[in-house]
């Protein structure tokens, strides 16, 4: 069953289609790989799937309820959405800890005033940094970590996401976690995301190390100039001609 | 004695001003050029009240607050409309308009002649025309300011006011609506100033709008840049500094003819250099 399906889903910037006309759907409970050579359109789509750029034309559906057309970015959390940057995007003079509790602690203005943070979010914070090693860098601020572990603490960021309180996420993308980390790192963030596949998350990765995606992906759906280009379990698609061409070809 | 006392009513005035600006300025990241303005209401709403209707000084104070919450409300809503820079430029604006308001309605402000004559307040047969008790007035109103501004800095809103100042659209996808959250800071960041506003007015007995000018919220800025943008202790710390810096500056023996540009130039080198020097301010947790 798809937990999200595009319909028709598009987006221009000055006459270039980033993603065009495209209808394809995710499986609940399993992680698609979503790949294609640079600038195929794999980040723009999670931008328009989250509301961080707005849509053009087409909609989206999410568990089969209506069809969304227009999204603003405070309401994807709503629908169970949440997602990582390309480009790591922290809360940079905030300590790490901080980064974490930003997202455990109540939404609402009034709410928020009175509330500190507590015990258990103390308890949700350490167990999310402990997993993405970072706990030891708690009282650091974002802006001075290591690359790797930058990437790593906004992958901390959507774990936190997955609790019983605050928004708990179902979907979750993954732009290029494994760009540029270290072999112990990318173990780390292969646990995370077969950790959420166990808990029976919907996982959306872009990766363009294809060993990685062989070894995570249930389903892969490759996009080539915004479009389609073509879907299915790994291995077949892998193997198929015009997969290779378009890679090669870039 | 009295000159020491006049210091520091002045300081308080302007701890208020800068933690008010400060929750604005150095935790939500939103370059408000405007702060003057919503000093400069509460200031009129208590000089009219106080002159044209012997209200109560004390009452007068939320009345201000409440007019200064509507007014700020609307301009926060006007300026979220605008990102960096424009946010500067078009705070920038609201405070010229507030001024001209000031300035030419003559009708309810006497324009640029002001309005004299106001009321120090008396509370339990405290009479605080004595300047000693006005202090002690002041200091109780800035430390209430104060924990009010820990207070709301150390919640759960208080951090994700910062995230917003870091970076707005990533926290909006974590599920914050942030609009409702800048809103909600810049009126208490007004509403805060206007109480340094009635007060002002009730101690120095007479405003005009000179004292709520642009200069006056770009004064209040360097005090929270030079004391340290976000942390309440740097925005107590940055008025103390710079209202005695001047009058330091008065002992330093410039001939008096020059005097008073020296000590202008002075308090524009010393900024200048700070900001090379330590961009962080004094004690700051943050740099724009
Ligand atoms: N904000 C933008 N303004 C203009 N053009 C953009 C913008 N964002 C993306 N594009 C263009 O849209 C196309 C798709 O870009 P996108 O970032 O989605 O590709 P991608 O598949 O994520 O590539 P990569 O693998 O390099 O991350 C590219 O041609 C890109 O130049
Ligand atoms: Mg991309």
């Amino acid at each position: 069953m798809n937990i999200l399906e595009t319909k028709k889903i598009t987006k221009h910037f000055d006459g270039v289609y980033a993603v065009d006309g495209l209808s394809v759907g995710f499986e609940k409970g399993k992680i698609t790989g979503l790949i294609g050579p640079n600038g195929s359109g794999k980040s723009t789509l999670i931008n328009l799937l989250t509301g961080v750029i707005q849509i053009d034309g087409g909609s989206f559906v999410i568990s089969s309820k209506e069809e969304i057309s227009k999204i603003l970015p405070h309401e994807v959390s709503d629908y169970g959405i949440t997602r990582t940057f390309q480009e790591v995007r922290l809360f940079e003079q905030m300590p790490v800890l901080d980064n974490i509790f930003v997202v455990l602690t109540k939404r609402n203005v009034f709410s928020s005033l009175f509330e500190t943070h507590k015990k258990f979010h103390l308890e949700r914070a350490e167990e999310v940094l402990k997993k993405v090693d970072l706990w030891e860098k708690r009282n650091d601020l974002a802006k001075n970590l290591s690359y790797g572990q930058r990437k790593l603490l906004e992958i901390g960021r959507v774990l936190a996401m997955s609790n019983g309180f605050g928004d708990d996420s179902d979907i979750f993308f993954l732009d290029e976690p494994f760009a540029g980390l270290f072999p112990e790192m990318r173990k780390i963030v292969i646990g995370v995301i077969q950790h959420l596949k166990e808990q029976g998350k919907t996982v959306i990765l872009v990766e363009h190390n294809i060993d990685i995606i062989r070894e995570l992906c249930d389903h892969i759906i490759v996009l080539d100039n915004g479009k389609l280009l073509a879907e299915g379990i790994p291995n077949d698609v892998l193997s198929k001609r015009e997969v290779m061409d378009a890679y090669l070809g870039e | 004695m009295d000159y020491f006392v006049h210091i520091a009513i002045l300081i308080g005035i302007y701890s208020i001003l800068a933690l008010s600006l400060n929750l604005i300025v150095g935790y939500t990241g939103l370059l408000s050029i405007t702060q003057a303005a919503f000093y400069g209401i509460g200031a009129y709403v208590t000089a009219i009240l106080l002159t044209s209707f012997g209200m109560n000084f004390f009452l007068s104070i939320v009345i201000g607050m409440i007019i200064t919450g509507v007014v700020s409300l609307a301009i926060g809503y006007v300026l979220s409309k605008f990102d960096g820079d424009y946010f500067a430029l078009g705070s920038f604006g609201f405070n010229i308009i507030v001024y001209s308001i000031f300035l030419n309605w003559q009708s309810l402000t006497r324009g640029p002649l002001g309005i004299p004559g106001i009321a120090k307040p008396v509370l339990f047969n405290i009479d605080f025309s004595n300047n000693f008790y006005f202090l002690i007035m002041v200091a109780v109103f800035a430390l209430l300011v104060y924990f009010i501004s820990q207070f709301i800095t150390r919640s759960s809103f208080g951090r994700v006011l910062k995230a917003i100042r870091e970076d707005e659209k990533a926290i909006e996808v974590f599920g914050y609506n942030t609009l409702f959250f800048k809103l909600t800071i810049f009126v208490i960041g007004a509403m805060i100033a206007s109480i340094a506003g009635a007060l002002f007015a009730s101690y120095i007995t007479y405003v005009d709008p000179t004292s709520f000018a642009l200069s006056e919220s770009i004064f209040i800025l360097a005090i929270i840049i030079l004391g340290g943008l976000a942390n309440n202790k740097g925005a107590v710390i940055g008025a103390v500094c710079l209202v005695i810096l001047p009058e330091a500056l008065r002992f330093v023996g410039f001939p008096s003819d020059i005097a008073a540009q020296m000590r202008q130039v002075t308090y524009g080198l010393i900024l200048i250099l700070l900001m090379l020097y330590r961009p962080q301010g004094l004690i700051g947790e943050y740099k724009l």
